[in-house]
């Protein structure tokens, strides 16, 4: 090789290139976009100009985030079939926003969920709930990002941590406050088509050491780490634990407000469903490639050279990349990882901001009735806030696991943003204290039971027991979140609600002419269109 | 009320009729949307229980047969990892199913609706 080899901790000259390289596309891409995002339309929602097609890779770009490219294949490469039990939950989870959600949250909504969920409710004690849903779904998904960032960058670039943190922070509030939605959008399709444009090429790569056959790989594999690889194995240990985990990998999806929010940039439902099914198509297949990456760094690198640099296996990845084909191509697939974490960071971030001022300043402090210019500027401000916020914790929190970050970020998804959002479009006698309670439910029962789980208090907090004893809490604080929504619905109708479900129906198969705005409509009409 | 409607009728046809048909379109149009809303219900239901079933069929195993998704089918590949792929696969399968549908049949009938 000619050049420098990755040895992590230290800058490596070729990985810097690539990584300026991206920087300038990212800021380019703010550029151009800047001068299109006059609009609180253009800044939250691109306008609703992105194409089904090109909305399915910007989802694929916010949702394939650094966890689930090195993560996974280092959890593949150092316990093989285990891992790829979360490569198949990640991806579950679309089919169901497809069928669910997808199409009646862009015709009920605008920016946010809590559009859709508050759209025939009071809309004051909604989007408040709503706001502390969406609000803590994205700090800890934003934690895990950036904490995430902090250690890559340190282990690709060699730059000290907290610089790594503010660097990353940094480029996303340059990139969400000149461009919006709209360079997040774009900076999102680059990710994704450099991601598995890179994943693929390794795959293959990979499988031309194996005669292109797949089993040869798994076997090879398994003939240097026994066959126990090929098989589940003792990561996921009890039966009650395999099935928690599956419902919020599953239903979390449907739950994360910054996937949620993409639906509002594509024009109508029909895109709508087809970029959800692009973003499955794109997913899965990225996923399966998973698969090749995973074993092929447990057979090619070896897993004690993966342990050496990083012993949740997070190096698998740019190891591999090295050994099938030199630093040049480490370098690229490092900046890929970094192009991953920006976009995903710029998504979520957006998506906080949105709840802090969509739903909270101009739905509840204005009562849905601000400036166009009063609206772009608290958006901006917010976007400024939670940007900072997510660059602070990501500092403060050094050291903090990453996967169970992600893995309760996933779980308050799915107890307290899904539920109530299913409820709200399909449920006629859903009401506005059952949306409330069912929401505030959900997210303290889930925040509560990951408290006194073993995730905390054994491998956090160092006690013997705990509890509360599955590692993840949806199994029962999403059925509980269900359970508080229907009971409190039911104990209490709300007349109004149930009356405008009809009209709500007819707008979430007709689009916005189909009926009269909602009581309070969330913006004022755009100006610039 | 009735008789100015029909006096109106007689002096001015052109307008009213319009807006008597819009108005019993517009009744006939809510008892089909709601029966295509529910169609749609029905489809989005069945097409989630089956990726419920194959998810959850594919975790119990996980959790409850882990000597069957060990078995070697041939060198390389476990019945684990032939399921797991399959699920993938099956996501797929779904969702084209559904798009499918809704191309065929949901979207010409809401194009009627809008008529």
């Amino acid at each position: 090789m000619l050049l420098a080899k990755f040895v992590p901790g230290e800058a490596n000259s070729v990985a810097i290139v690539f990584f300026l390289v991206f920087v300038g596309i990212a800021l380019g891409i703010s550029w151009w976009a800047s001068r299109r995002t006059r609009t609180t339309e253009q800044f939250y929602a691109a306008g609703h100009s992105v194409t089904g097609f090109q909305n399915g890779l910007a989802l694929a770009g916010d949702y394939m985030s650094a966890a689930s490219f090195l993560g996974i294949a280092g959890l593949v490469a150092l316990t093989g079939f285990d891992g790829l039990i979360y490569s198949i939950g990640f991806l579950v989870g679309w089919p169901i926003v497809l069928f669910l959600i997808a199409e009646p949250l862009r015709n009920l909504g605008r920016y946010t969920f809590a559009d859709a969920v508050a759209y025939r409710l009071k809309q004051t004690p909604v989007r408040l709930a709503a706001a502390v849903g969406t609000l803590s779904v994205a700090t800890f998904y934003l934690i895990a990002q950036m904490v995430g960032a902090g250690t890559l960058i340190n282990l690709i670039f060699g730059l000290p941590y907290s610089a790594s943190v503010v660097i990353v922070g940094a480029v996303m509030l340059t990139l969400l406050l000149l461009g919006g939605m709209i360079a997040t959008t774009w900076v999102q399709i680059v990710k994704a088509v450099l991601l598995i444009g890179g994943a693929t090429v390794m795959a293959f790569l990979v499988l031309g050491e194996f005669g292109m056959n797949p089993l040869d790989l798994f076997g090879t594999a398994a003939d240097e780490n026994g066959d126990k690889v090929l098989a589940p194995g003792s990561l996921i240990s009890g039966h009650w634990d395999a099935l928690s985990l599956g419902l919020a990998l599953m239903f979390g999806t449907a739950g994360l407000p910054h996937i949620l929010m993409r639906f509002y940039t594509v024009p109508d439902a029909k895109a709508a469903r087809t970029s959800v099914s692009w973003a499955t198509l794109f997913i899965g297949f990225f996923y399966l490639l998973t698969f090749i990456l995973g074993f092929g760094a447990m057979a090619l690198v070896g897993q004690g050279p993966i342990k050496g640099i990083d012993e949740g296996g997070n190096a698998a990845a740019l190891l591999l990349a090295e050994n099938v084909a030199g630093t040049p191509f480490f370098g690229f697939i490092a900046a890929v990882a970094f192009a991953t974490i920006l976009a995903v960071v710029a998504g979520l971030t957006l998506s906080g901001a949105a709840a802090l001022s969509h739903d909270v300043w101009v739905n509840v402090v204005r009562h849905g009735d601000a400036p166009e210019q009063e609206q772009l500027r608290v958006a901006r401000i917010a976007t400024f806030l939670m940007g900072g916020f997510a660059i602070v914790l990501g500092i403060v929190l050094q050291g903090q696991n990453i996967a169970f970050m992600v893995g309760l970020a996933f779980a308050i998804a799915a107890s307290a943003n899904f539920p109530a959002l299913l409820m709200a479009i399909f449920w006629r006698g859903f009401t506005t204290a059952g949306a409330v309670s069912s929401i505030l439910v959900g997210a303290i029962s889930a925040l509560v039971l990951i408290y006194v789980s073993p995730t905390i208090q054994v491998d956090v907090l160092g006690h013997e027991d705990a509890l509360f004893p599955l590692k993840n809490p949806a199994l029962i604080s999403m059925p509980l979140a269900f359970g508080v929504g229907i009971l409190v619905s039911l104990l209490r109708p709300e007349p109004s609600a149930r009356a405008r479900f009809v009209e709500a129906e007819r707008r979430i198969m007709l689009g916005e002419t189909a009926g009269p705005a909602p009581a309070r409509s969330a913006v004022a009409p755009s100006r610039a269109r | 009320m009735a008789t100015r409607v029909r006096d109106s009728e007689q002096v001015a046809p052109p307008q009213t009729r319009p807006a008597a048909r819009l108005d019993t379109t517009g009744v006939a149009d809510d008892a089909e949307l709601e029966a295509l809303a529910s169609r749609r219900l029905r489809v989005a239901l069945a097409l989630t229980g089956a990726m419920l079933v194959v998810y959850f069929g594919f975790i119990l195993l996980i959790a409850f047969a882990k000597d069957f998704l060990a078995k070697e089918i041939t060198d390389g590949l476990t019945v684990g990892i032939a399921l797991g792929v399959l699920v993938i696969l099956t996501t797929w399968a779904l969702t084209w199913t559904y798009v499918r549908w809704a191309n065929r049949v949901y979207e010409p009938a809401l194009a009627r609706l809008r008529r």
